[in-house]
């Protein structure tokens, strides 16, 4: 059973419909309980950091999530459920983040040749790992943010994508994983990445 | 490498899609589920729908249609019409669409974009600007092209690109429907006054109005309609043509 977590944070349906079409078991929810009994997580999020670290707070939901992923049980947080497992982001005057990894998230800073948002389709340079099985090397997939993860640890960047410069658009350790793109919005790659974390 | 967008665009009334879509295999080509079906096998980067109809009593047809699209393409799509408020931006969101775009309002409410930009993320927020030559400028129009604001195109451009706009989706009153290219003149020019991605739409009639789009200015995206709709090419084919010329696109 999948657990999406809903915290008040954007559009959770449309995650929720493509783990379904490939046959994945979900539940909606924003229950400490559901958090803890939970085999997967999947964190969406859209908006601002600050925003989603106060909605975690307001529905005690930051502790389930540290002790979850702390067991190293398969997680996915996307776009902004990635951001927050850093340690903080240029993004947010109040907030820290969860820290799970460490760095932060930076903004894209706007330029002649760069428009900020990052918005569509780019590429993936990725190192193998369980969550791009079958995803070959510079396949596309849909980026829609302003703001990407530094980490501080290399080791824990899986795929980077080249906009301005090489960011980290895939981060993982064992089994917590995090995507600064949206695979439920791109297409066939996607899909193959939600069916990978489905298998994990 | 970020790639040059082709976005398909369906007009929407009552939950249908108007204007004649004429796919071959369609079981009905005004599902806009089925229509934008066919879209996402064709692989286009995006797809724009506009609600033409946009009164108050369509707003829940338009949200359950949403809502419905969501759960059934897996790619990004902006939903645009009639969007008044906070709610009207909240409700389509929540129902799935991935951006929404805003026109009239924007004009009339500048606060609007800030206040969503603020709340909900640039990324989401699209500001649709209609314009028309005047003379040595171009003006913006609202309400679907009927009422002249007095606002210089590019000023308002640069003005909700401040305001928190995520992207702006430029149409050439003057160009749209003519299928004789897209208006370079100003869509080079708001595109370089701007550093937030811009879509240019109106006046794709032949491929190489796409090649001349992404050649000649700096728009990220290029939005047809009828072109896509009757067939005339598929978004393949213009991609392939444009790959052809070594313009980035997603094959």
């Amino acid at each position: 059973m999948i657990i999406i977590v809903d915290y008040g944070m954007g559009n959770i349906h449309s995650v929720q419909k493509a783990l379904e079409a490939l046959g994945a078991k979900t539940i909606v929810s924003n229950k400490p309980a559901d958090i803890a009994a939970a085999d997967k997580i999947v964190l969406p999020g859209v908006g601002a950091f600050d925003d989603a670290i106060l909605e975690l707070e307001k529905q005690g939901l930051i502790d389930p999530l540290k002790d979850y992923i702390r067991q190293d049980k398969p997680f996915l947080g996307i776009c902004l459920g990635m951001q927050i497992l850093f340690e903080a982001s240029e993004e947010a005057a109040l907030k820290k983040g969860l820290g799970i990894f460490k760095g932060k998230v930076k903004k894209f800073i706007p330029g002649p040749k760069l428009k900020v948002p990052h918005m569509g389709w780019n590429q993936l340079k990725a190192r193998s790992s369980p969550l791009l099985k079958g995803v070959g090397d510079g396949e596309f997939v849909y980026f829609c943010h302003s703001y990407y993860p530094d980490p501080a640890e290399k080791d824990i960047v899986i795929a980077t994508t080249d906009y301005g410069c090489d960011f980290a658009s895939i981060v993982g350790r064992g089994n917590i994983f995090g995507v600064q793109f949206h695979p439920e919005k791109s297409q066939e790659t996607g899909l193959k990445i939600l069916k990978n974390f489905i298998a994990l | 490498m970020l790639t040059k967008r082709i976005i398909p665009c369906l007009d929407i009334k009552e939950g249908r899609v108007v204007k004649g879509v004429k796919f071959l295999g369609l079981r009905d080509a005004g599902d806009p589920v089925e229509v934008a079906q066919a879209y996402d096998r064709q692989k286009a980067d995006e797809l724009v729908f506009l609600d033409i109809t946009a009164s108050f009593e369509n707003r829940k047809t338009l949200i359950a249609l949403v809502a419905k699209i969501a759960a059934n393409i897996y790619m990004p799509f902006t939903v645009g019409g009639g969007i008044r408020d906070i709610g009207d931006i909240r409700d389509l969101l929540n129902a799935g669409a991935d951006k929404v775009s805003i026109n009239t309002a924007g004009i009339k409410f500048p606060g609007l974009i800030s206040d969503a930009a603020r709340k909900f993320g640039s990324q989401c927020i699209v500001v649709a600007i209609d314009a028309k030559r005047q003379t040595d400028k171009w003006e913006v129009f609202i309400n679907g092209g009927r009422t002249a604001t007095g606002q210089d195109a590019v000023e308002w451009a640069k003005e909700v690109a401040r305001l928190g706009a995520g992207e702006i989706l430029l149409t050439s009153m003057d160009y749209d429907g003519t299928k004789d290219g897209y208006d370079l003149a100003l869509t080079k020019s708001i595109s370089e006054s701007v550093s937030i991605p811009v879509i240019a739409s109106g006046g794709a009639g032949k491929l190489e109005d796409f090649y001349n789009c992404f050649s000649q200015t700096k728009a990220d995206a290029c939005l047809a309609a009828s072109i896509f709709h009757y067939q005339e090419f598929t978004v393949g084919q213009v991609k392939e043509y444009l790959k052809e010329r070594e313009v980035a696109v997603r094959i």
